[in-house]
Order: structure tokens, then C-alpha cells, then sequence
């Protein structure tokens, strides 16, 4: 068995994450940690629909974001689909998607401050990256024969709309809804920075122990989530994007003048502001690089790794509960409805709650992210399983999972998990924000102490290990032959 | 029929758009830094902003923020005016803005005071200055931009120690504010915390501590807090003399239920250098540059 190329790599990754955990900070640290957790399931089974004002507003608000953030960059993403050959157009992308709607958002509201365009440029911009890459993996599938059968002559643009786009429509479509539900978790977490979505109403409710409202609040965003389908119907889709812009709220009007300066003035190093030369900037730098960005990266990458195991452990227990070969149809809806909240809570969201509940320390963190991620995956490859047929005479039990099933599906798993290395990442340092020491809590601390160019310098190490961890990622999956399909 | 609603359902809301950018040309907007409860803030500012619309004859409005930066950049940016700031937010907006001036503050706030408070687990009593017996505790500051939750309380434990929070306490965090840091510490998630003595004692009038899970344990000498900062381009906008007519209303509120709300005795005028010394710690401490 340890010859197999893909138990060893998994064995190595599980052996990365155990001496991660030899240095992590796991610990529960509140005193009644059980006490506070069952008064917010009691909260979320007494839900209060009318206590907060502005639930309704909050709710249509996160739907208006969603849909012009996610327009908007699905427009952008299909222009720059089109020259993604080009090398610094891939850069580029890499470069934008590598940095996290949050991260997007805390700079937008430097200079645009509360106006709805920091919350759509904050989804729009790292989406944009994301649909350049994805549309352009779908648009180089196309099967190339209706081009070639063209009559000679025919102009550029024709041959693009009437050959190749409608080999990819379906594939677009589908990879863009999927898109809007991403949309809809990354336009209610903005609200935790200040955004006017459902975040804000759920951080104050949350801070000051107000379970019932919410947890009515994490209802209907459920429930707007599990019901996209109903409502967002290819007819209405025009109504809903021409709409959307006329609900993202007011906001407070926007100084040009701003603008310019953030990017004159605030995020040049102070040591060039003062005129210190290169020297200054050197020492300025190493300050930096050691006593923030280093002890950042060290808790970014443990506690990506630890998730990540984890995130592989919850995926493998979680599938059986969706998978045909197992269970009754009854008990297979009740894990569909399970697998649907544990994907559609944000990570940002499920760490926050289990902060509240638990103490700071990367416990909550890691349990959040392997809830969420392990829920994604565990959809998808319970979906494949299910679509497995196995012998009449297969065993059942303990070893169909073991036997039949886990060995079937173990390649594909593996290519999710590879995939979401890198997302896992990204949310590793933003979780950084709620108070565990990964990068974002020294970028949050950068902008407190209003040390934009700090902030910045930071942003951008995040970025370049993200990108590193991309490339290493999809290096592993080459090497082992993994394929999959996007996930968000 | 879908495009007669489109088309409705877009001219309502343009003008709804353009009434509301109307309004917000004459409005005076203000904030303040988040370091209580939100219900509490919006209830008490709501107060304010009716107040102050009925003593200026402008639309006042006050929009809530999550962090403290966020009501500096606010300031800054201009689109909020006026602001009720900590000692150091005050110093780092006003040193972003040239012209603001801080116009009023607290009776209480000429002396200020953070109390640290401890659980009754940790068997810490009452001590005459920081002894080593905090050593290897976990300790909480309020947020990671305030005065009295963090730059105040981190400045005397350097003093005290002669080392960073992190390497005296055996775990360092920041709750968000000062109610959070009660309850976490009254919860014994934190051993130790920093918080304020004005939402201690009125927390402790409104008998919302459980006197035997948490008690101070020590209180730093007084420094200067709070403030009303105003930009200096106000009188432009608003057409002359209006900042002091701000200033004027602030301090000649006396109705109860505002003041308690804060809560303050009264308000006070204040200037931009009654505040140095805070800035002098933000220094020595690299909040500020």
C-alpha cells in the first residue's frame, strides 16, 4: 500500500499536520464553553425574526452585493478569459484572486470608505481573477472541430460566438451559479468590516450574546442559499442584475481626493515619506519582516495544515452520509441538510461563532475550516459515490466504506482537497482578523494603527504565499494525475 | 410587462438616489469609536444626533462603524465630520486632518482611569502597583486601537515589566471592546483585563457584573480621554462660526438621559494639546509613526 504514490503523499501531509500540531496553540480557553454553546443552539431553535431592525434591508442588501459583485466579475473575468494566454495576464489574475475579499475590502474603505463600491470592487476584483482562470480552462476544452469546419473567411469574432461558445455555454452557466452562491458567503461577510450586509447585524447580535436573533439571521441566510435555485431563474436574471445596483444602499459619498492620496502618500514606506533613503527603508522592512510577517507566516502555514488534515478526515467521515450505499433515504436527507449548512456557513462566519463560544486559540479555527471545507468536499464525492455501481454481492457495512467505496473515490477526493489548499489558505490568513495570530491579525493591526503601507507590504506577503501554495498545489495534482473541477 | 417594470421600478430608485445625495450635502455626519455594545452606541447617538439637529439647524446623522480605524478613516476622508474619540484616535485622526480640533471633552475625562480586573480563579487580589504575580496569566486588552484598553494599559505593563504583553502574560488578546472584556474575564476565558473605569462603574450601577466571578485588581494613574474632534473645514461647508456653535451645543447639553448615557457629568472644552501626552506613549509604544 505505501507504494502507492497517494497514500504516501497523504501520509506525509498527516504527518506534517501532527508535528504542526506539536506547535500549535489548540486549547479551549473559555470556562463554560459547553454553557455558551448551548444557549446558541438554543438560540438558533428559538429563532427571533423581528427583533433587529433592518434584518430585511441587511438580507436584500447581501442579495444586492452579491449579484453586482459577481456580474460584474464574471464580465471582467470573460474579457480577460479571452487573453489569459498572454503571461502577465496570468500573473495578474493569480495576483488578484490571491488576495481575499476582506483583504479587498479593508483597502477599498481606506479611500472610498462607505460607499457601495468598496463592497462591490471587494468581490468583483478577486472574482474577476477567478472567472479569467476557470472560463478560460473551459473555453481551451472546447472541442475545436466546429472552428475547423467554418467556411474559409469566416471573421474572428463569429467563429468565436458560433463555434465555440456554444460548446461551452452549459459548463459557463453552471460554473457561474455556483459562482453567485460563493458571491452570496463573501458578500455577508463584508459586513464584519462594516459593509451594510448581514455580517454587520450578525457580529453585533453574536458580541452581545443576542442567540435568538442571531441565529434567525443564520436561517434565512440558509435559506436564501438553499433556495437559489427556486428564485434565480435564467428569465429573471436581467431584472435581478439591472436591479441589484439600486439596493446596495447610498452609502456616504465619495472624495476623489482620497483616492489619490491613499495611493501618494499613505501607502508609500514611512522611511521614503521621511526621507530616510534606502537605509531607513532596509531597517523598516527587517522590523517588519521579523517581528510581524515571519511569526504571520508561521501560524499561517500551521494552521493550514492542521485544517487541511482535518478537513480531509471530515470529508471522508461526512460523505457516507449523502452516498446511496449507505442509509435510508430518510436519514440521506437529514445528512443533505447537514452538508448544506456546513457549506453555505462561511469559514469566517463558523470561526467567529466558535470564538465566541470557545476561547481564542487556533481550535475554533481549524475545527471552522474543516467543517466548511470537509462539508464541500464531502458533497461532491458523496455525489460521485453514489453514481458508483457495485457488485450485487459487495459487502456493506464498515467494509463497502472501506473496501469498495474510500479506495474508488480516494483520487478525486484527493484532487478537491489539492484544490482547496490554497482557499484554505487564503482563509487561514483572514481568519487572522478575529484574533488568532495568523497574517491577517497583523494586517488588521497595520490598519489600526492606520500603517497603511505596512498593511500593504503585508497584503502583499500573503499573496505571494498563497500564489506559492497555488503553484505547489497544482504541482502535486499534476504529479499524481489528479483532475477536478473548480470549487469555491 | 417585465421591461414597463424595469423601467418603473428604475426611475424609483434613481430618484430615490438623487433626493438622498441631496440631503447628505447639507448633513453634518458623525461618528464614534466602537468601544461599547452597538445597541447601547446607537441608542445613545441617535440622542445626540437629534439633539445637535435641533441646536444647529442641520440634518444630523450618526452612522455606526466596526472598528476604531474605520471611524478614523472616516474623519479623514471626510465623510464623516465631527467624531467622539479616544484619547489616541483622537491624536492619530487629527494628526491625519490638518485644521481638526478637539472642541470638548468629559468632565471625567480630564482624569481618565483603566482599571485591570481579574477572575476570582486566579486568586489575584487587590495590588499596590503590577507585581509578578500576573506573570504567565492570560490577559485581555479591549480593542487593538484603544486608549484606555490598550495603549494606556500596555504602557504600564511595559513600564512595570520591562517586556512586551506577550512575553509577561502566557496569552494576549483583543476582545473589541470594553464590554467584551468584562464578560470575557467575568467568564474566565481571560484571567486579566484592561477595561475602562467609566463602563466598569456604570456597568456596575446597572448591576450587570457578578461581583464574585471578577474584581480591579489595580488602577493606572489618571491621563486624558475622550473628546469631541471636529474637522477644520466645517465652517466652509456649514458657513462660518459653526464649528464653535458645535462646540457651544456640546457643551451647554445637560439633559440627563444623554449625559448618563455616556455616561458624563457634563462636557468640558478641551485642545488639541491637552492630548501629547498620549501621544508621546503612542510613540514610545510604535502606535504611532
Amino acid at each position: 500500500m505505501l507504494s502507492s504514490p497517494t497514500v504516501r503523499t497523504s501520509l506525509i501531509f498527516t504527518a506534517i499536520a501532527l508535528v504542526g500540531l506539536v506547535f500549535a496553540d489548540i486549547a479551549i480557553t473559555a470556562a463554560n464553553p459547553w454553557k455558551d454553546l448551548g444557549r446558541f443552539f438554543l438560540g438558533v431553535v428559538t429563532p427571533d425574526f423581528f427583533s433587529t431592525q433592518g434584518l430585511a434591508t441587511a438580507l436584500l442588501r447581501t442579495v444586492a452585493f452579491a449579484f453586482v459583485g459577481v456580474a460584474l466579475g464574471s464580465v471582467c473575468g470573460f474579457l480577460l478569459a479571452l487573453v489569459y494566454r498572454a503571461y502577465p495576464v496570468r500573473i495578474f489574475c493569480a495576483f488578484v484572486r490571491a488576495i481575499h475579499e476582506l483583504f479587498w475590502a479593508l483597502i477599498f474603505l481606506q479611500f472610498f470608505g462607505f460607499h457601495p463600491l468598496t463592497g462591490v470592487l471587494a468581490i468583483a476584483i478577486p472574482y474577476s481573477g477567478i472567472f479569467a482562470k476557470v472560463y478560460s480552462e473551459i473555453l481551451e476544452e472546447a472541442d475545436p472541430e466546429p472552428g475547423r469546419l467554418l467556411p474559409p473567411g469566416t471573421g474572428v469574432i463569429s467563429a468565436f460566438l458560433y463555434a465555440r461558445i456554444p460548446d461551452c455555454w452549459v459548463q459557463m452557466r453552471t460554473y457561474t451559479a455556483y459562482r453567485l452562491e460563493c458571491g452570496l458567503r463573501s458578500s455577508a461577510i463584508l459586513g464584519f468590516v462594516g459593509l451594510p450586509t448581514l455580517g454587520f447585524y450578525l457580529e453585533s447580535a453574536f458580541s452581545q450574546g443576542h442567540y435568538s436573533d442571531a441565529g434567525a439571521m443564520l436561517i434565512l441566510f440558509y435559506v436564501l442559499i438553499a433556495t437559489l435555485p427556486l428564485w434565480v431563474k435564467p428569465k429573471l436574471l436581467p431584472v435581478y442584475i439591472l436591479g441589484a445596483p439600486f439596493f446596495l444602499g447610498d452609502g456616504m459619498p465619495i472624495v476623489w481626493g482620497n483616492v489619490a492620496r491613499f495611493f501618494t502618500e499613505d501607502i508609500v514606506p514611512s522611511p521614503l515619506k521621511n526621507e530616510e533613503g534606502w537605509a531607513g527603508m532596509g531597517a523598516w522592512f527587517g522590523d517588519l519582516f521579523i517581528n510581524q510577517a515571519l511569526p504571520g507566516i508561521w501560524n499561517t502555514v500551521i494552521l493550514t495544515q492542521i485544517a487541511l488534515v482535518a478537513t480531509g478526515i471530515i470529508a471522508l467521515l461526512a460523505f457516507p452520509l449523502i452516498s446511496t450505499h449507505f442509509g435510508r433515504p430518510v436519514r440521506r436527507t437529514g445528512g443533505h441538510v447537514f452538508l448544506v449548512i456546513m457549506r453555505s456557513t462561511p469559514e469566517y462566519i463558523l470561526a467567529y461563532i466558535l470564538l465566541q463560544l470557545w476561547g481564542p486559540s487556533m481550535l475554533p479555527a481549524v475545527v471552522a475550516l474543516a467543517l466548511h471545507n470537509g462539508g464541500i468536499i464531502g458533497h461532491l464525492i458523496g455525489r460521485q459515490s453514489s453514481s458508483i455501481i457495485l457488485r450485487p454481492d459487495a459487502p456493506t457495512g464498515v467494509n463497502r466504506y472501506t473496501y469498495e467505496l474510500v479506495p474508488r473515490v480516494y483520487r478525486s477526493f484527493l484532487a478537491f482537497l489539492f484544490y482547496r489548499w490554497e482557499i484554505i489558505m487564503r482563509e487561514t490568513a483572514i481568519l487572522g482578523i478575529l484574533g488568532i495570530y495568523t497574517l491577517g491579525f497583523y494586517v488588521d493591526s497595520a490598519i489600526q494603527n492606520i500603517q497603511f503601507d505596512k498593511a500593504m507590504v503585508l497584503i502583499l506577503i500573503t499573496a505571494s504565499l498563497n500564489i506559492g501554495v497555488d503553484i505547489l498545489g497544482r504541482f502535486i495534482r499534476k504529479k499524481l494525475a489528479l483532475q477536478t473541477m473548480p470549487t469555491c | 410587462m417585465a421591461l414597463n417594470f424595469i423601467r418603473k421600478f428604475a426611475l424609483i430608485s434613481m430618484m430615490a438616489l438623487t433626493v438622498s445625495a441631496t440631503a447628505s450635502a447639507q448633513t453634518l455626519v458623525f461618528t464614534a469609536i466602537p468601544d461599547e455594545d452597538e445597541t447601547k452606541l446607537v441608542e445613545r447617538f441617535k440622542g445626540i444626533a437629534d439633539y445637535l439637529s435641533g441646536e444647529l439647524d442641520v440634518e444630523v446623522r450618526y452612522i455606526p462603524v466596526k472598528s476604531y480605524a474605520a471611524a478614523i478613516s472616516a474623519f479623514r476622508n471626510n465623510q464623516v465630520q465631527l467624531a467622539w474619540f479616544g484619547g489616541l484616535s483622537g491624536v492619530q485622526a487629527r494628526e491625519l486632518v490638518t485644521g481638526s480640533e478637539a472642541i470638548a471633552q468629559g468632565v471625567e475625562d480630564k482624569a481618565f482611569y483603566t482599571h485591570f480586573i481579574a477572575h476570582k480563579n486566579t486568586g489575584l487580589d487587590e495590588m499596590e502597583e503590577l507585581s509578578d504575580e500576573l506573570r504567565g496569566k492570560t490577559f485581555t486588552f479591549g480593542s487593538k486601537g484603544s486608549t484606555s484598553g490598550r495603549l494606556i494599559p500596555e504602557y504600564y505593563i511595559r513600564e512595570a515589566f520591562d517586556e512586551s504583553p506577550e512575553e509577561v502574560f502566557s496569552r494576549v488578546g483583543f476582545s473589541g471592546n470594553h464590554t467584551r472584556t468584562l464578560r470575557l474575564v467575568e467568564s474566565g476565558t481571560y484571567d486579566v483585563g484592561a477595561i475602562n473605569f467609566s463602563v466598569w462603574d456604570k456597568e456596575m450601577e446597572n448591576d450587570n457584573i457578578d461581583t464574585d466571578a471578577v474584581k480591579v485588581i489595580w488602577t493606572t494613574p489618571s491621563y486624558p480621554n475622550y473628546q469631541w474632534t471636529i474637522r477644520g473645514d466645517v465652517n466652509e461647508r456649514f458657513g462660518e462660526g459653526f464649528s464653535q456653535r458645535v462646540q457651544e451645543a456640546l457643551l451647554a447639553m445637560d439633559a440627563p438621559e444623554l449625559l448618563e448615557s455616556f455616561p458624563r457629568s457634563g462636557f468640558i472644552p478641551v485642545a488639541n494639546d491637552a492630548y501629547e501626552p498620549i501621544r508621546v506613549v503612542g510613540k514610545q509604544i510604535g502606535i504611532i509613526d
